[in-house]
């Protein structure tokens, strides 16, 4: 569904991304781990258009992307920090997109914002949310469309234990629907019900991309935290842990 | 076509800013005509507004208006909308409520008191300025990454357009003094939108001084139905072209 | 009372007519010229419409020649359609067209030489080298003719009302349009010129010179190549005329030069590139005139001693004032100048603060003039503040000490 190949992106002296090939597949989730600035979101921006790669390119459905941003529509992008208009209501906001995107209703899915009853934040302006509800608002937009492929940026971060557990609720009834759900997160504990495969990152390169079975297998661990944090723990700068992991 | 736009236009009239600058408008321009017996008199201190505030005002507003707006920049981006399509709503948007704030604010009042030609020239010159330094801001702003920086950059730009440019004028006009640069000074005129606004309502203005010398010239070719052509012309480019290398930077450009 | 009047009147128009000849197609007499030769002193010669071809026309006796409904007296551009010498001579109500034209002689439609006692009235000339033109006369009256001309360069043109070498002239109520010189004076005195019109006309709408003890009163004068120009001379009052639309590179309203003991009064100059410009001029009262959207409304040169610029009004003009030089003598008081920025604490209507009325920017344009191309920018305007707040480069006596808040009331 998304194949990546040979990306390189580089800012001044910092290399984001460096030489990263992969593809994902539908009805996979993927979680994307890794340091903070290794790399993740300049990843996720690059398959959504917003940052340009110097070179590589990007496959959408086996349609080389470039520049070009119809493909936007399959996509649901629910952004680490959602920001938004600070005049604009909730409300106005959900009709605005509904309007730019002129999709019939029925083909709307509204799930997210019945369940977290955002129908009651309507006329709020979005400068006067929290960071938590500005999140909910972020991750009903990204399901709203229905879109085959969902780009979660730390969806869970900020949310009180129960709106998250209705988000990952969402995402597993999704990722049974066949859909194709791209995951960054630090909390590895909510991930764990979820994900199909791990892809890490570390400085801008990938270090493994392998299906969860496989990894439980290799570390020994069961939960998903404790796998990586061995393999964080265990690292050689020189990143000799892959062999342990690739033999 | 119209939808981005129009959110982007009812964004900005929200923040009531651009009512309280229409008000400014109106009322500056109003209490001119009120004080001054001589309507030209009042048309000489508009015209000063229009080719001083017009163009900072434009750009700061603006520069502004982008950093305040680079949110829903950004959720329009994950939309399956072209950047292209994003920035020229944006500039759309800004463009049509600056511009009629100054059609309100100064237009109302011109075409009560004084719609003659050179309140005309007036409208005209204003328009345009607001339109092009719209688009000179958003290049501006589509270059500097940061706030700061941005507006640091417009207050630059007008520093230059309104005052800088001219003394290089003057100063290479007395230092080839003795070379015949009246045709010269014709295309130095085009290259700066103010000046060239300047002379167009000059042409109305006064146009017994630009009888005399070299004026004549002006006269001769601004006066002119090509003349005219001609700066509605390089006022057009003055406006597409910025804002043409601001949607190819912005193309380009890491969100 | 009336009776006797009536027959005095009666009396006297008897006594100076005398007899009526009538000219005309279908009469007995068909050419002026023959009508004119059978006349005698006193007698009126009655020209009914027609063309009349008849060469060069000349009159010396002392009769009046009235034309009826104006016939056409054709020069066909080969001859002087008229001449006149002598004294006691009245034409009018003639069309005269296509008089003789030349490059090197002042050929004219009316060529009064020698003479004493005419009066020229009501006739039109088109089209001809020198409309009407005076020498060596005295008391002639020109009045009531409209003078149309088709010039087109300064060279091959003639002047409308040409008059040399004359006294007491009385040039009033004509209009005069397309020649070289609109009104043309060279050495003539205790002339009157009142209420004409002269218009586009290529060089001057009038044109003095070497002409004193003249007055002229209630002209317009528009839109001619060069304005008016009054030069030599002394003793000149210009009072009520209106100056408008004399625009181009060397155009004023009035160029004065060397110009002594004259008064311009109540005068307008509205729309002219230069309003008055003065060379050499001394003791000129400049009074009560009206300055309006000219591009200069005065320059005075730095050679012009005495002269006394009061209780103008001006306005609207891109520049008030312009000199050439550091050193005016000329004094400038009571004036109303709409840039003024002052203010009148003791409420006397006389502003208590020096007005400059030369910019320092119209300095720039004297030494530069293709700096006008900056007229108005931001940049002119902070240089003239600064120089209003400390002045460097203009003149600092040509200032008025007492500047009007109000401007003057016609």
């Amino acid at each position: 569904m998304i194949r990546i190949e040979n990306i390189n992106k580089r800012f001044k002296k910092l290399k984001a991304l460096d030489n990263i090939s992969a593809s994902f597949e539908k009805g996979q989730v993927i979680s994307l781990i890794g340091p903070n600035g290794s790399g993740k979101t300049t990843l996720i921006k690059s398959i959504l258009g917003m940052v340009k790669p110097d070179s590589g390119k990007i496959y959408f459905n086996n349609e080389h992307i470039n520049g070009g941003f119809s493909y936007r529509k399959d996509i649901g992008y629910m952004p680490q920090i959602g920001r938004y208009p600070d005049n604009m209501k909730v409300g106005q906001l959900f009709s605005m997109l509904k309007n730019i995107r002129n999709e019939p209703d029925e083909n709307l899915d509204n799930e997210l914002i019945r369940e977290f009853n955002l129908c009651t934040i309507f006329e709020k302006p979005m400068r006067t949310l929290s960071g938590g509800t500005r999140q909910k608002v972020s991750a009903a937009i990204a399901f709203l469309f229905n879109p085959s492929v969902l780009i979660l940026d730390e969806p869970t971060a900020g949310l009180d234990p129960l709106s998250s557990e209705i988000l990952k609720e969402k995402i597993i009834r999704e990722k049974g629907k066949g859909k194709l759900i791209l995951i960054t997160s630090h909390i590895l504990s909510d991930l764990d019900e979820l994900t199909t495969h791990v892809m890490y990152i570390q400085e801008g390169k990938i270090q493994f991309l392998k299906n969860i079975e496989t990894l439980r297998e290799d570390t020994g661990e069961i939960k998903l935290g404790k796998a990586i944090a061995r393999i964080m723990k265990g690292e050689d700068p020189t990143g000799n842990f892959i062999s342990e992991f690739l033999k | 076509m119209m939808k981005l736009p129009r959110y982007v236009l009812y964004d900005i009239l929200r923040s009531k800013i651009i009512i309280a600058y229409t008000l400014f408008l109106f009322i500056v321009s109003l209490s001119m005509f009120q004080m001054e017996e001589d309507s030209s008199k009042a048309m000489l201190s508009l015209m000063n507004i229009i080719l001083i505030v017009l163009p900072l005002v434009s750009l700061i507003f603006t520069t502004i208006h982008y950093y305040n707006s680079y949110e829903f920049i950004e959720l329009m981006l994950s939309q399956p909308l072209s950047r292209k399509r994003i920035l020229l709503s944006e500039f759309a948007g800004v463009a049509l409520s600056l511009l009629s704030s100054f059609m309100i604010g100064v237009g109302i009042p011109v075409l009560l008191y004084s719609a003659s030609e050179t309140g005309f020239a007036l409208l005209f010159t204003g328009a345009s300025l607001t339109l092009v330094f719209t688009s000179i801001a958003f290049l501006a702003s589509v270059i500097s990454r940061d706030k700061a920086k941005g507006i640091g950059f417009a207050l630059l730009l007008w520093f230059y357009f309104t005052l800088i440019y001219d003394g290089l004028v003057l100063l290479i006009l007395f230092s080839f003094s003795d070379y015949p640069l009246e045709k010269f000074t014709l295309l130095l005129s085009a290259l700066n939108p103010v000046d060239l606004g300047r002379i167009f309502i000059m042409l109305k203005m006064d146009v017994s001084a630009l009888m005399g010398y070299t004026g004549a010239l002006y006269k001769d070719f601004f006066g002119s139905g090509a003349g005219l052509l001609y700066t509605i012309g390089i006022m057009t480019l003055w406006i597409i072209i910025p804002l043409w290398i601001a949607v190819r930077k912005f193309n380009k450009k890491d969100l | 009372m009336k009776f006797i009047a009536i027959i005095i009147i009666l009396a006297f128009s008897v006594s100076s007519f005398g007899n009526t000849i009538t000219v005309g197609k279908d009469k007995s007499i068909t050419s002026i010229s023959k009508g004119v030769a059978l006349a005698k002193n006193g007698d009126t010669v009655k020209v009914y419409p027609g063309f009349y071809r008849e060469g060069r026309i000349t009159v010396t006796k002392q009769i009046t020649l009235i034309g009826i409904n104006f016939p056409v007296i054709d020069g066909q551009k080969k001859f002087e359609n008229l001449v006149v010498s002598g004294s006691n001579i009245k034409i009018m109500g003639f069309h005269f067209i296509d008089s003789k034209h030349s490059s090197s002689e002042d050929y004219s439609a009316i060529n009064i030489i020698d003479a004493t006692n005419i009066i020229i009235e009501n006739n039109k000339i088109t089209n001809a080298h020198f409309g009407i033109h005076i020498a060596n006369s005295t008391f002639c009256t020109v009045k009531g003719n409209d003078i149309v001309g088709q010039a087109v360069s300064e060279q091959s043109a003639g002047n409308g009302i040409h008059i040399w070498k004359s006294s007491h002239a009385f040039i009033t109520n004509n209009h005069i349009q397309g020649h070289r010189d609109g009104i043309y004076f060279e050495f003539v005195t205790d002339s009157e010129i009142r209420n004409n019109k002269s218009e586009n006309n290529i060089r001057y709408g009038l044109h003095f010179m070497f002409s004193h003890n003249n007055y002229y009163a209630y002209n317009t004068f528009r839109k001619n190549g060069a304005g008016v120009a009054v030069m030599y001379t002394h003793h000149v009052r210009m009072e009520h005329n209106i100056f408008e639309q004399n625009w181009g590179t060397a155009s004023y309203a009035i160029l004065l030069k060397d110009i002594t003991d004259s008064w311009i009064i109540n005068n307008q100059f509205i729309s002219n590139t230069i309003g008055i410009f003065m060379e050499g001029c001394n003791r000129i009262d400049v009074k009560k005139n009206i300055f309006s959207k000219n591009g200069w409304a005065m320059k005075v040169q730095a050679n012009c001693v005495d002269n006394v610029i009061t209780n103008n009004n001006f306005k609207s003009n891109t520049f008030d004032i312009s000199t050439n030089g550091t050193m005016v003598s000329s004094s400038f008081e009571y004036n109303y100048w709409d840039k003024y920025e002052g203010y009148d604490l003791n409420k006397d209507g006389i502003g208590d603060i020096t007005y400059h009325p030369v910019s320092m920017y119209s300095m720039i344009i004297e030494q530069n003039p293709n700096a006008l191309i900056l007229l108005r920018s931001f940049m002119v305007t902070l240089l003239d503040k600064a120089e209003k707040a400390l002045p460097t480069l203009t003149p600092e006596n040509l200032v008025d000490r007492k500047p009007k808040m109000k401007p003057f009331q016609l």
